[in-house]
């Protein structure tokens, strides 16, 4: 699997996604800045990672969805390409208009920092496969505006075409306001689009692949991408 | 060569005071010129002869202070310190005090804070890798605190979070004593390739001085002068002189610098940071030995009709100052012209051995470097010793709740209680590498990337302690540092010390600061834990009231293996063990002023031979594998440092009462050295102790859901983690 990760300034997890795509693919992915025309022949996978592009001034992810390399993206996308957003990367797909929805402030107004729990509400996609339909698994978050939200009509979609990905839980799988610590629509941490091709999560399991970092269960997220990539 | 235009003489004298020379300061800049001085030679001089900049009351304090050791690369007098970590790198770390601005403008202060430390390490070479600090705080019931706490918290957070360095530790205090003057104290520590560190002293004449980053703006306009007064009742006038910081360009000067510092162009370079472009130039000069013209015209504004003595007293955040080899600069201005940063090349070293200032074709400023920095004022102030103070004899002072009440207020006291509600606002694990996260441990541990090896960092001081004894006081900061990084198993390096104190022309107070650095050395050449770098403020009062002396110590250790570290929180059906003697010191004790309402006595002293022993022993245990959990015993006692595994792990145990002394003063008592192992077998590790000459004894065992002290004795350990994290969340809701 050849992955991409683009960087952006003001990126900074794109080290922590590197290490991750590392640890499922045996190799480094190619680091892409943001200025950049073309994407590298033979690229599988497009990742945008999270950080603070252009430092979250005017909408979070607003202005790195204009950067010169966001046309190719969109260009891999439409011709069925991969493409994962984490963190600010969900929010510059948002803006980018790749997935539905945008990204609001916390509810409490405050940045978190913490790990949270997910249930996987869409197995068997690209970025899903190595879970059961829904597992329970856990991440860190750490964001000030991941507060997934969208119009009644675009969130009766995503529900119908069943393109919800993750939802905030309890440890124990439980859909609660109080496991929804960012205050987003219907718990909803990622989503997919409808080819399944393009996710986009605020969490990061990117930085839980190591039992020495405190656990892997983000891990099945890459294992999941190389063998479905391979496979492709 | 004309000279530059002089204020009238009365009126200079006049300006002098306003800007913070004393009269007799002031005649020595007339000696060095033999001349009035331009606004703009004033504006300097008064800058790098402020406290701030200075070190005059402190420097021949500091100077006792031990700074060597075999893995010390560079001591105090660079940007940071630098030590050998093994693997053929470096750690460059230090700590740095941001206390006027933040009581002025919390958010800005605090951020602003966290910028000028980051830069003071990614200027010698280093990518930045975790950040931690060591905040204190009023009562929360003093005006305006809760929303100097709540802009303190985010302002760290705004700033880290976005640059994209973890902030993995550090330290809170409440004391009524710092309402009128929080503490906002910032370490960064970062790594660079030990043969590959960036120094400041300026070389080759003729090489061009470039300036990077953000542009100059009229922003913290003397705001070292600011930083080197008393507040009265018009602090909230002083706003003006607070910087405004901009994270997003700080994270794009830290790629571009350090991709310029892949390549072999830079000379020097140094960071904007207090007295922004007159400290930096002077400085890199006034190390090298050369001379520096600088022309203002070039230099990026960020508004029409600046002035020279703006450009020159700006304290405009995210810029650095650099010497580049000849002939480099279009190659270098293309790195920074990619991450979209202003480059500009204003002036040049020169063999005058003076800083030449042109602006709009006139010279306003012309000081020779040397006399600039070797008749700066230096003071050896008078000194008060602090009065001693009784030792508290245990058995006369009365339990007035019995042990587990106390133990649940204590656990829920300011100083105590769970500091979750803060690091929730702080990204602690971004760069992926972060293996002991807030609150997990006594010390961060943070991974070198593609390495073994880690980390660990901590910051520590018992202010209380520093007050009633500001010697044992200090020596303790320091053991305590040496304490908790020997907790998670890491070998102590070194350290870097921020001192906190209030106005050093008062002797008491200049007292307090004499006494402290000579516990400190006395505890850093114990323990072979030199300082490598550190920061003074002085003047921390208000209306005449003086903070608690707080000799704030970040120390940073290693550890060849991350994965050896250990954590605090208790797992079930272990053996408990205390490491140390327990001889019961209620003294400043937090069970004496929280329960029984007592601030008294004389602190626990610090037997560093002991502490030595015990930690080296405690060190190979857990290098050894034997140790499943370990935490240091620090305020609030035993049973409090056994509550706080018990909550980590969310698992109880029952403990063996003490006999020889009043139980509140052996569960209480504040007796330093020691720590608690969680083991699976305490025989084998006492028989090890016993060999060694070290004290320990058995504690009990872990398991179930309560801590059990004996017959009718318990608490759940959930009622006290109900204690222990609502304080904060509910003190701050009203904040919003």
């Amino acid at each position: 699997m050849k992955a991409v990760v683009v960087v952006f300034p003001g990126t900074n997890r794109e080290r922590d996604m590197a290490i991750a795509l590392e640890r499922a693919t045996g190799r480094k992915p190619v680091m892409l800045f943001h200025r950049e025309t073309a994407l590298p022949a033979g690229t599988d996978l497009v990742v945008l990672p999270g950080g603070f592009s252009y430092g979250d001034y005017l909408r979070c992810g607003a202005m790195a969805a204009q950067s010169p390399i966001m046309r190719e993206v969109a260009g891999f996308a439409a011709k069925g390409g991969h493409v994962l957003g984490v963190c600010n990367g969900f929010q510059i797909l948002c803006e980018a208009g790749l997935l539905p929805g945008a990204l609001l402030r916390n509810a409490s107004l405050r940045f978190l920092s913490m790990d949270c729990h997910m249930r996987v509400e869409r197995a068997g996609t690209p970025y899903t496969a190595h879970w059961q339909q829904g597992a329970v698994f856990r991440a860190p978050m750490a964001h000030g505006d991941g507060n997934f939200f969208c119009d009644d009509e675009t969130h009766a979609r995503l529900v119908a075409e069943n393109l919800v990905a993750f939802r905030y839980c309890t440890p124990e799988g439980t859909l609660t306001d109080a496991a929804n610590r960012n205050g987003a629509r219907d718990n909803i941490a990622g989503i997919v689009s409808p080819n399944l091709r393009v996710c986009g999560l605020m969490p990061h399991p990117e930085d839980l692949v190591d039992p020495l970092m405190g656990g892997t269960d983000g891990l099945p997220m890459f294992t999941s991408l190389v063998d479905s990539l391979a496979a492709a | 060569m004309s000279l530059p235009a002089p204020l009238d003489p009365a009126r200079a004298r006049k300006l002098s005071a306003e800007f913070g020379l004393k009269g007799d300061e002031y005649d020595r800049v007339l000696a060095i010129l033999g001349r009035t001085p331009s606004l703009t030679e004033l504006g300097i001089f008064s800058v790098m002869w402020s406290e701030h900049c200075s070190y005059k009351s402190s420097r021949v304090w500091l100077r006792t202070l031990p700074t060597k050791a075999p893995w010390v690369i560079h001591g105090p007098g660079e940007n940071a310190g630098v030590i050998a970590i093994g693997d053929g790198l470096a750690a460059i770390f230090k700590m740095e005090s941001h206390n006027h601005p933040s009581f002025i403008e919390p958010y800005q202060g605090a951020a602003t804070g966290v910028g000028g430390i980051l830069r003071d390490v990614f200027t010698m070479g280093a990518r930045p890798i975790a950040n931690l600090n060591a905040l204190r705080f009023g009562s929360p019931d003093a005006p305006r605190m809760k929303r100097i706490i709540d802009g303190v918290v985010r302002g760290i957070g705004g700033y880290g979070n976005c640059v994209g360095v973890p902030t993995v530790g550090g330290e809170v205090n409440f004391h009524p004593a710092y309402n009128g003057n929080p503490l906002v104290n910032a370490m960064t520590v970062g790594i660079a390739p030990a043969d590959r560190i960036f120094l400041s002293a300026a070389a080759g004449i003729g090489n061009p001085v470039v300036y990077v980053g953000s542009k100059t703006g009229r922003d913290g306009i003397h705001g070292a002068t600011m930083a080197s007064a008393e507040f009265s009742a018009d602090a909230e006038e002083k706003r003006p002189t607070v910087q405004i910081g901009d994270p997003f360009v700080e994270k794009l000067l830290i790629e571009a610098c350090l991709e310029l510092m892949a390549t072999d162009m830079i000379v020097a370079i140094q960071d904007m940071g207090a007295a922004g472009l007159t400290s930096s130039s002077v400085e890199m000069a006034g190390k090298g030995g050369v001379g520096i013209e600088l022309a203002l015209d070039n230099v990026p504004q960020r508004e029409i009709g600046m002035t020279a003595y703006e450009m020159m007293l700006s304290e405009s955040q995210e810029r650095m100052l650099m010497i580049l080899k000849p002939g480099r600069e279009a190659e270098a201005e293309a790195i920074f012209r990619k991450w979209e940063l202003d480059f500009a090349v204003i002036g040049h070293l020169t063999d005058t051995g003076r800083i030449v200032i042109r602006h709009k074709g006139a010279i306003e400023a012309d000081i020779p470097l040397a006399p600039l920095e070797s008749e700066a004022p230096l003071y050896r102030r008078p000194t008060a010793e602090t009065p001693r103070q009784p030792v508290l004899d245990a058995t006369t002072i009365a339990d007035p709740v019995g042990i587990t009440a106390a133990l649940q207020t204590l656990v829920g006291s300011l100083d105590l209680c769970s500091r979750r509600w803060i690091w929730d606002q702080y990204d602690s694990t971004v760069g992926g590498q972060t293996v002991q996260r807030p609150g997990g441990a006594d010390a961060a541990v943070v991974k070198l990337e593609g390495l073994k090896r880690g980390l660990a960092m901590t910051t520590d001081c018992t202010p209380r302690y520093c007050l009633a004894d500001p010697e044992e006081g200090g020596k303790q900061a320091v053991a305590e540092a040496w304490r908790n990084l020997t907790a998670v198993g890491a070998r102590p390096l070194a350290i870097t010390d921020n001192m906190n104190f209030g106005n050093p022309e008062k002797p008491e107070i200049m007292g307090q600061f004499a006494a402290a650095v000579r516990g400190m050395a006395a505890a850093c050449t114990a323990l072979d834990f030199p300082v490598v770098s550190g920061n003074v403020s002085l003047y921390n009062e208000t209306n005449g009231a003086a903070i608690l002396p707080t000799p704030a110590i970040g120390g940073v250790g290693v550890l060849e293996d991350a994965a050896q570290a250990v954590g605090l929180a208790l797992e079930p059906g272990l053996d408990l063990v205390v490491i140390g003697d327990t001889r019961g010191w209620l003294g400043q004790s937090l069970w004496l002023r929280e329960i029984a309402g007592r601030e008294e006595g004389a602190p626990p002293p610090v037997d560093l031979a002991a502490e030595r022993r015990n930690g080296d022993f405690v060190r190979a245990q857990i290098l050894g594998g034997t140790v499943a959990a370990c935490h240091d015993v620090a305020d609030g006692g035993l049973l409090v440092a056994v509550a706080e595994m018990a909550m980590g792990g969310g698992v109880g145990a029952t403990l063996e009462a003490p006999a020889g002394m009043p139980a509140h003063a052996f569960w209480f008592g504040e007796d330093q050295g020691r720590y608690v192992l969680a083991v699976a077998d305490a025989g084998p590790i006492l028989a090890a102790a016993a060999a060694a000459g070290v004290s320990a004894a058995r504690l009990g065992r872990s398991g179930g859901g309560d801590l059990v002290l004996g017959a009718g004795s318990s608490i759940s350990v959930a009622t006290l983690r109900v204690a222990h994290e609502s304080t904060l969340p509910a003190l701050m809701e009203a904040v919003g």
